[in-house]
């Protein structure tokens, strides 16, 4: 279970860009995260693995509290949190093994990570998530020979390798064209109940989070202002959402502040 | 109609530069000639030289013909020391350079000091010409062989260093955020998320630098730090130019072997 709470973050010294969020994510349930750009969705799921620094609040992830930290232990603490990025981030001249062994990178020794001798349990699993994204013949040739989905596939099962207790993926198919977008929204919410895992997507296609998720969450300028199941998502909210101009609601910060 | 009449009047007419600007510009042009005019008349020419020169090139070439290859043998076994100097010379040098590049590039160094000392490497290693390092080095370690390749690889691991730190800032980040992202050590982020995206950098600034030092070590032997220099300053000094012509053959023959072996490693490998 992930317990995000009271979470603030304040870039230098201007209006913090998440204000006092709770969300509590648990189960193996599919929640997308929605909101016009600048809403702060991007920086909440990298608050969560401290990619970006949180300026107050707690993360609680399965009883660890990922704010209280060193840095030592939040690179033990990461390894249990896989993350799927946009752009895929993969390495382009490392071959698609190389890429998804990088998952294990945390586990295995700086000899073993150079000479890329990996532990033969570790090639088996990746095999086999390779197999169920169907990657699996991709092994041997280079990241940047794939096209974007399979290049995103890549990016998942990168992320799977560490066996995650739980999956971040910050907008996984904002970069695909929309069949292979669909495609990698409906094996992510497949691999959350294969696995039991819980994913949180942040996405910009309404329609695709409302078709593949379990719970939508809508945030605007920082604050969560919708939670709740995908049919209660009415065009009302949707307005709300996504309308007004940050100025007005900076503006109205300010008059409170 | 009554108002592009004078619209059309004013915008029959277009040029560059005000006149004020065409001022400046003749000002700047005249003012370069006159320092150029001053630079001319303050060195001290000598002029009957100058026109002579024409005379005695044909005169020096004249006793270059025919170049004399007797003592082909020793130019060869110093050829091959001046290639021997340039290879190690870069070897080495590669070596030393990746941890100053490492330290002098923005994105990786560990904290502000070591990248003043980065910084501080590379300026004062490019700010010496090689055959000052080489003159230096030849009063540490004596003529010779060493003090060359000392020499080389001091004024190479500013160049391989600089250019090198620069191809590491200029690497993607995404791939270091999803391996910070994924628990990674700061030593296996360099190996996989680093190392990979530098390596044609590497290669290509590597090869590059081989053949600039090919061509920096040919020098080397007129101070005395090893190499076919050392027979070309030997030449010159009893007017043996058969054997200078032959020296300057047997250099050209390796610069053009440089260029060869660099451009196919290049094709090669990038």
């Amino acid at each position: 279970m992930l317990k995000i709470s009271n979470l603030t973050k304040r870039y230098g010294s201007g209006d913090p860009v998440l204000k006092e969020l709770n969300l509590t994510v648990e189960g193996d349930q599919l929640t997308s995260v929605i909101g016009s750009s600048g809403a702060g969705k991007s920086t909440l799921l990298r608050c969560i693995n401290r990619l970006v620094e949180p300026t107050s609040g707690s993360i609680e992830l399965n009883g660890t509290e990922f704010t209280a930290l060193n840095r030592r232990e939040l690179r033990v603490a990461r390894r249990r949190i896989g993350m799927v990025f946009q752009s895929f981030n993969l390495i382009d001249r490392l071959t698609v093994m190389e890429n998804v062994q990088v998952g294990r990178l945390g586990y295995i020794s700086t000899w073993a990570a150079l000479t890329r001798r990996y532990p033969r349990e570790d090639i088996r699993h990746a095999y086999e998530l390779m197999e169920r994204v169907g990657i699996a013949h991709y092994a041997n040739r280079r990241a940047d020979e794939l096209s974007g989905g399979e290049r995103q596939r890549v990016g998942v099962v990168r992320a799977l390798m560490q066996r995650p207790e739980i999956l971040l993926a910050d907008e996984p198919t904002a970069s695909l064209d929309p069949k292979t977008s669909e495609q990698i929204m409906t094996l992510l919410r497949d691999l959350a109940s294969e696995l039991k895992l819980p994913v949180i997507i942040n996405i910009h296609n309404v329609t695709e989070a409302k078709e593949f998720s379990d719970r939508i969450v809508g945030m605007r300028y920082g604050r969560i202002i919708f939670d709740g199941q995908p049919d209660k998502l009415t065009n009302a909210e949707m307005d709300e959402i996504y309308a007004g101009v940050p100025a007005m609601d900076r503006a109205e910060v300010g008059a409170v502040a | 109609m009554m108002n592009t009449q004078p619209l059309q009047q004013t915008l029959d007419h277009w040029s560059r530069f005000t006149l004020r600007q065409r001022l400046m510009r003749y000002g700047g042009l005249a003012l370069t000639l006159l320092v150029v005019a001053w630079a001319l008349s303050s060195i001290d020419v000598i002029w009957e030289w100058v026109w002579d020169a024409p005379a005695q090139m044909g005169d020096l070439f004249g006793r270059m013909m025919p170049p004399d290859p007797s003592n082909l043998p020793s130019i060869l076994e110093a050829i091959w020391q001046t290639v021997n100097i340039a290879t190690l010379a870069t070897l080495f040098a590669v070596l030393v350079s990746l941890p100053v590049a490492y330290i002098s590039a923005q994105n990786t160094t560990p904290n502000r000091v070591t990248l003043w000392i980065g910084r501080f490497i590379l300026v004062s290693s490019r700010s010496v010409n090689t055959i000052i390092w080489a003159l230096l080095f030849v009063a540490i370690f004596g003529p010779g062989i060493v003090a060359g390749i000392v020499a080389i690889m001091f004024r190479s691991i500013g160049f391989l260093g600089k250019l090198l730190g620069e191809a590491i800032e200029e690497i993607e980040q995404k791939p270091v955020e999803a391996l910070e992202a994924c628990g990674a050590s700061r030593f296996k982020i360099v190996l996989y998320a680093i190392v990979p995206q530098v390596m044609p950098a590497f290669f290509a600034v590597s090869i590059l630098r081989w053949d600039i030092n090919l061509r920096e070590s040919t020098v080397l032997g007129l101070v005395g730090a090893g190499g076919i220099g050392m027979i070309l300053q030997g030449a010159i000094d009893t007017f043996n130019w058969p054997e200078v012509a032959m020296v300057l053959l047997t250099i050209l023959a390796l610069v053009v072997f440089g260029e060869v072996v660099s451009s196919y490693l290049r094709k090669k490998i990038l």
